[in-house]
C-alpha cells in the first residue's frame, strides 16, 4: 500500500510515494535527506523533532507524512532563508545560540531554534518567563537552559534592532 | 598556564557550533551507507523468566527480513559484555549479548531481527513467540538480602554481588568520645541519564580489507575498539570505531553494550552494513541507570559542634548485570565520604545487591553526588540539632589552609582547596543573613520558605592509572601541517564540553596563533591515538594536558629551528601574531608558516633534527584534582499541595584555572538542573513485578525549561598543583554540589512541621503528605 503526497520543504516541491504510516520525521530525514531533525522520544514530549509546518510548530514524530501533503514545511537546514541574515548565512536565532552558548551536545537544538523561532513571531518581545513555558516542550538535558533564556533574549533584541 | 594570555580563559564562542545550529552535524542516525540494512531486538516483558522456546519461523518469513537470531543460535559466538571493575571476592555476573536461558530484567534482548527497511524490522520483531516461565522477581534490595529470597543465579546461595569496606581513623574512639550520635537512613533512588540523543550503532564489515568499522554513541571509542574486538574474537587492527557527534552521555555512554557488539557480528555474518537506533523506551529501560543507594548513616559529634566520625552503611542495588564499571560506581562513595571536612575516623561498608533490574553504573558524579549528599545532610541534622547555623558548622569543621595537601582518613589527598573563600563568597552572593530574615518574617506569615546549603569537594581528573581500572592517563598528537594549519588529536571524546573550542584555544595561546588555525579531530580510532575517553571530568583536566604536552614539545622544537634560522637563542624567542621573533631584537622575526616550511622542506635543518612536526604525547597524572564550591538556595512550599518551587539558586564552584569560563558556566548550569531533576522530579519506579513504570519521558519527569528559576553563578579559583594547567575539572560539580542544596531547603522549609529528613524526589504527594503529619502533630 502505498500513497502520494506533495509537500514544499525549505522551498523545494517534492512530490513522494510514500507508505501511510510513514512518520514526518522519517519522511524528512530517510526519504529526503534532511537529517538536522532529529528524533529523541516518539512519543512527542522531547521536541527534537520540531519543525515548522505551514508556519506552527509540530512534533514530526508525532505526524504522518501523509498529513502534511500540501503544507509548507521548514527544517533546520532551511531555516536561514526564512530571516534577513547577517551576510553569514544565519538566522538570527541561530546566530544567537552560538553567541550565547545555548547549546552543548547540539542534539535539542534544531528543535529548540524553531520553536523559538515561533514564540518570536508571536511575541517579538517575550519575557523570561514567556520564553521559558514557549520552550517547555523542548527538552535539553545539557545546558540548563539559562544559556538558551539569553540566546532568546538576544535574538529577540537583534531582530528589533534590524527591523528598524 | 601564562600569566597573560590572549585566548585563555576568554569566553570564546564554540568552534563546534556552526554545524550544530545549522543541522549539518552528523549523529549515528545521521550516518547512511548503500545497503544499508536495520536490526530491532525483541526484548523481555519479563523482570525474571526461564525462556522455554523461542519461535521465529513467522518472522523470518515476513517482507523485509534477511535474518532472524536469538539468544540461542548465538550461544558460544560473542563474549559476554565486559566489567573492568575488579573488586576482592565479587560474584561473577556477566551479561550474554541476548539472553538463551533466563532474563533477569525487563528490556533485556531475547532475539534480534535484521530487515531492509526500519519499519519492517520492527514489524517482525511482534511475530516472534516466546514461551516464557515467569520467576519470582527480585525487586527490593533489602528484600534481595533477606534468607529466603529467590536468587538471579543458579549456583550463588545469595544475591549480595560484593561486600567492600573501607575504614580510617579510630572510629571506636571517635563514637565513644561523640557528645552525641545522629543516625539518618537517606535514599539516593535510581535515576535514568536520559541522553537527549539515545544510543545507536551502524557497522560495516568489508571482507576484503577485513575491516569491521562501527559508528557508536559513546565516550570511549578506543576502549570500546579493543573490548568489541574480544567480544567478537577478531585482532584490534581489524576494527575501527568512529563517534560521531554524540548527542550526550552524562556517563550513560561510558561503556560496552551488547547491542555494539551485536551490530558487528551481524554485519559481518551478512556482509552488509546494519543499522540499529534505540528507541526512547528501550533506552529507559536498557541504557544504564544511576544511583540506586540506601545509605545508612551514623554521625558522631561534639556539642560545640565538631564533626568526628562517621559510619555509613551502603546497599547498593546493581541491577541484574555488570556493565563496565557497574561494582566499582559505589565505592567512589566511599572516597568520598569525608567531604570537604577534616573528620578523623570514617568507616563504610557497602553491600552490592543483584536484583533484576537495569544495571546501575556511572552517571554524572558516579558515586560521588551520593557521598556529598550523604554528608551534607549529616552535616545539617547536626546543626539542626545543635541549633547551630549550617554555615557556620561547615566553617569549623573546613580543615585548614596550611592542612593541603589534606589527607582524608578514606586515603586520598585533596590537592588544594580554599573551602572559607568558596563559602564566603556564596554567602555573600546570595545576602545570606538577609534570607534567614526574610525566612523568619515569611515562617511568621505562616508560609513556608527553606534556605540550603552545600559546601561540597569533588574527586576528577580521572586518574591515576594505579587507582583506575583502565588506566588513566590521555593522549594528544599535536600534527603542525606544512601549509602552518594545526591538528590536535585528542584521546578524549568530547561529546558536548566544548574541547574543540577549548583546546584550538590552547593551541593557539601557545604557538601564536589564531583559534581558527587549531583544528581539533577526536572519536576515530584510526585517526586518534589510543585514548581513554571523556568522564569522570577528565577531557581537559587529563586530555588537555596531553595537548598542552604535545604542543609545548613542537612549541620547543620550532623554538630550536627559527633560533636556530634567525642566529638567536631559542629562549629569547617570542610565539606572537602568528610570528617568531626575538624578545630583545623584533626585527629578528619569521612568520611561524615560514618555520613550519622549513621544518617540512628539511634543507636548512639544525644539526640533528628530524624534518616534520608531529608530537604525541600520553599524560599519566600523579592525582586526582579535587575541585570544591559552595551553593545556597531557597524553595518555598505550597502548604495547600505541596509543591515545591526552588525561588533562588546561588552557585559557587572552584574548579581551578579555566580555559574557557563560557564554557565551565555552560557545565555548571546543567549540572544544577540536573540535581534540581533528582531532587524534584526523577526516580526510576520498578513495581513489584520488576515492570519498569517510568519507561517513557511521559512517566519519568526530567526538568523543563519552566522549572528553573535564574542561577546565578560565581568562581573563585585555586589552581591545582596536580597539572601544569592547574585545571581542575567541572563536568560533574553540579549534580554533586546541588542535589544537597536542594534536600538541605526542603528539610529546612519543612522543619516547623518536625521533619528531620525527607528522600527524594521531592514530589507533591510525598511533601504533602509529611506537612499534614505535621500539622496534625502541632495540634
Amino acid at each position: 500500500m502505498s500513497a502520494e503526497i506533495q509537500v514544499r520543504v525549505n522551498g523545494k516541491s517534492y512530490e513522494s510515494q510514500i507508505e501511510p504510516r510513514l512518520l514526518l520525521v522519517h519522511y524528512l530525514r530517510d526519504v529526503l535527506g534532511l537529517t538536522g531533525t532529529h528524533i529523541g522520544c516518539e512519543t512527542s514530549l522531547c521536541g527534537a523533532c520540531t519543525v515548522l509546518l505551514d508556519g506552527k510548530t509540530v512534533k514530526s514524530c508525532t505526524v504522518l507524512a501523509v498529513q502534511a501533503s500540501g503544507s509548507e514545511i521548514t527544517t533546520i537546514e532551511g531555516l536561514s532563508a526564512q530571516a534577513p541574515t547577517n551576510g553569514n548565512g544565519l538566522h538570527p536565532v541561530q546566530e544567537a545560540f552560538w553567541e550565547k552558548h545555548g547549546l552543548q551536545c547540539g542534539y535539542c537544538t534544531p528543535g529548540m531554534i524553531l520553536a523559538s523561532v515561533e514564540l518570536l513571531r508571536a511575541n517579538p518581545n517575550p519575557s523570561q518567563p514567556e520564553i521559558r513555558h514557549a520552550l517547555s516542550g523542548n527538552l535539553c538535558r545539557c545546558t540548563g537552559y539559562q544559556h538558551i533564556v539569553q540566546a532568546v533574549e538576544f535574538a529577540a533584541k537583534k531582530m528589533k534592532s534590524r527591523k528598524r | 598556564m601564562p600569566a597573560a594570555t590572549r585566548y585563555l580563559g576568554k569566553p570564546l564562542k564554540r568552534k563546534e557550533d556552526p554545524r550544530l545550529i545549522q543541522g549539518l552535524a552528523h549523529y549515528v542516525d545521521d550516518i547512511v551507507l548503500p545497503g544499508l540494512h536495520h536490526a530491532a531486538i525483541l526484548r523481555s516483558p519479563y523482570a525474571h523468566a526461564q525462556i522455554r522456546s523461542v519461535d521465529v519461523s513467522k518472522a523470518q518469513s515476513a517482507p523485509g527480513v534477511v535474518l532472524v537470531l536469538t539468544g540461542a543460535d548465538l550461544r558460544g559466538s560473542i563474549g559476554a559484555v565486559p566489567c573492568a571493575a575488579q573488586i576482592p571476592d565479587m560474584k561473577a555476573a556477566p551479561r550474554p549479548v541476548l539472553a538463551h536461558d533466563r532474563v533477569r530484567f525487563v528490556g533485556e534482548g531475547v532475539a534480534v531481527v535484521v530487515a531492509t527497511d526500519r519499519y519492517a524490522a520492527r514489524d517482525a520483531i511482534d511475530l516472534i513467540e516466546v514461551d516464557y516461565e515467569p520467576l519470582t522477581p527480585v525487586v527490593d534490595p533489602e528484600k534481595a538480602l533477606e534468607k529466603g529470597s529467590t536468587v538471579l543465579y543458579d549456583g550463588y546461595k545469595d544475591n549480595v554481588a560484593y561486600r567492600w569496606e573501607l575504614e580510617g581513623g579510630d572510629l571506636k574512639a571517635a563514637f565513644k568520645k561523640a557528645d552525641k550520635v545522629i543516625k539518618q537512613r537517606l535514599v539516593n533512588q535510581r535515576l535514568i541519564p536520559v541522553a537527549m540523543e539515545t544510543r545507536g550503532v551502524v557497522a560495516e564489515y568489508k571482507p576484503g580489507e577485513r575491516q569491521l568499522t562501527l559508528w557508536s554513541s559513546t565516550q570511549i571509542p578506543h576502549l570500546l575498539r579493543t573490548q568489541i574486538a574480544s567480544m567478537l574474537d577478531v585482532p584490534e587492527h581489524s576494527v575501527r570505531v568512529i563517534t560521531p557527534e554524540v548527542g550526550g552521555g552524562f556517563g550513560s555512554k561510558l561503556n560496552v553494550y551488547v547491542e555494539e557488539a551485536l551490530l558487528g557480528y551481524l554485519a559481518m555474518r551478512l556482509g552488509k552494513p546494519v543499522k540499529w537506533i534505540e528507541t526512547r523506551r528501550e533506552n529507559m529501560q536498557g541504557t544504564t541507570h544511576g544511583r540506586d543507594q540506601i545509605d545508612d548513616v551514623e554521625v558522631a559529634f561534639k556539642r560545640d559542634g565538631t564533626i568526628l566520625g562517621l559510619r555509613i552503611h551502603v546497599i547498593a542495588d546493581l541491577g541484574a548485570y555488570y556493565q563496565l564499571l557497574t561494582p566499582l560506581i559505589p565505592t567512589l562513595t566511599g572516597l568520598m565520604a569525608s567531604g570537604c571536612y577534616k573528620i578523623p575516623a570514617i568507616r563504610t561498608e557497602i553491600i552490592g545487591v543483584l536484583t533484576n533490574k537495569m544495571s546501575t553504573d556511572a552517571y554524572r558524579g558516579a558515586g560521588r553526588p551520593e557521598a556529598t549528599y550523604l554528608v551534607e545532610r549529616a552535616l545539617d541534622l547536626v546543626a539542626a540539632e545543635l541549633k547551630n547555623d549550617p554555615a557556620d558548622l561547615r566553617r569549623k569543621n573546613f580543615p585548614k589552609l596550611e592542612d593541603f595537601p589534606y589527607a582524608t582518613p578514606t586515603g586520598i589527598i585533596y590537592d588544594s582547596a580554599n573551602y572559607p573563600r568558596s563559602l564566603d563568597l556564596a554567602l555573600k552572593m546570595s545576602d545570606y543573613k538577609k534570607l534567614r530574615q526574610e525566612q523568619a518574617k515569611a515562617r511568621k506569615q505562616g508560609r513556608c520558605v527553606g534556605i540550603g546549603l552545600s559546601t561540597y569537594v569533588e574527586i576528577c581528573a580521572m586518574g591515576p592509572s594505579s587507582a583506575m581500572p583502565a588506566g588513566g592517563w590521555e593522549s594528544a598528537t599535536v600534527r603542525i601541517e606544512p601549509s602552518g594549519m594545526i591538528n590536535i588529536l585528542t584521546g578524549a571524546s568530547p561529546h558536548g564540553q566544548g574541547q574543540e573550542t577549548s583546546f584550538a584555544q590552547l593551541g593557539a595561546e601557545i604557538l601564536g596563533l589564531e583559534p581558527d588555525d587549531v583544528n581539533v579531530i577526536h572519536g576515530d580510532t584510526s585517526i586518534v591515538p589510543y585514548g581513554i575517553g571523556t568522564f569522570g571530568s577528565r577531557g581537559t583536566a587529563v586530555g588537555g594536558v596531553a595537548a598542552y604536552q604535545s604542543l609545548m614539545k613542537l612549541r620547543e622544537k620550532l623554538a630550536a629551528l627559527a633560533g636556530f634560522l634567525l642566529g638567536e637563542d631559542p629562549s629569547k624567542l617570542v610565539f606572537a601574531d602568528m610570528k617568531i621573533f626575538s624578545k630583545f631584537q623584533p626585527k629578528k622575526s619569521l612568520a611561524f608558516g615560514e618555520v613550519v616550511a622549513a621544518a617540512y622542506s628539511a634543507k636548512t635543518l639544525p644539526p640533528n633534527m628530524e624534518p616534520g612536526l608531529d608530537a604525541t604525547s600520553f599524560y599519566e597524572p600523579k592525582n586526582f584534582t579535587f575541585p570544591f564550591g559552595a551553593h545556597v538556595c531557597v524553595v518555598e512550599i505550597d502548604t495547600e499541595t505541596g509543591d515545591v518551587r526552588l525561588i533562588k539558586y546561588v552557585a559557587v564552584d572552584d574548579c581551578g584555572n579555566v580555559l574557557n569560563p563560557l564554557l565551565v558556566e555552560g557545565q555548571v548550569h546543567g549540572g544544577i538542573v540536573q540535581a534540581f531533576g533528582q531532587a524534584m522530579l526523577e526516580e526510576a519506579v520498578y513495581d513489584e513485578q520488576g515492570q519498569l513504570i517510568t519507561g517513557e519521558l511521559m512517566d519519568y519527569a526530567i526538568p523543563r525549561a519552566s522549572d528553573m528559576p535564574w542561577m546565578e553563578t560565581g568562581r573563585t579559583v585555586t589552581p591545582s598543583p596536580v597539572n601544569p594547567l592547574g585545571v581542575k575539572g567541572v563536568g560533574e560539580a553540579g549534580t554533586i554540589g546541588a542535589t544537597p542544596a536542594l534536600a538541605n531547603a526542603v528539610a529546612d522549609a519543612l522543619a516547623p512541621f518536625g521533619v528531620r529528613h525527607v528522600d527524594m524526589p521531592f514530589k507533591r504527594e510525598r511533601i504533602w503528605k509529611l506537612m499534614q503529619k505535621g500539622s496534625r502533630r502541632a495540634k
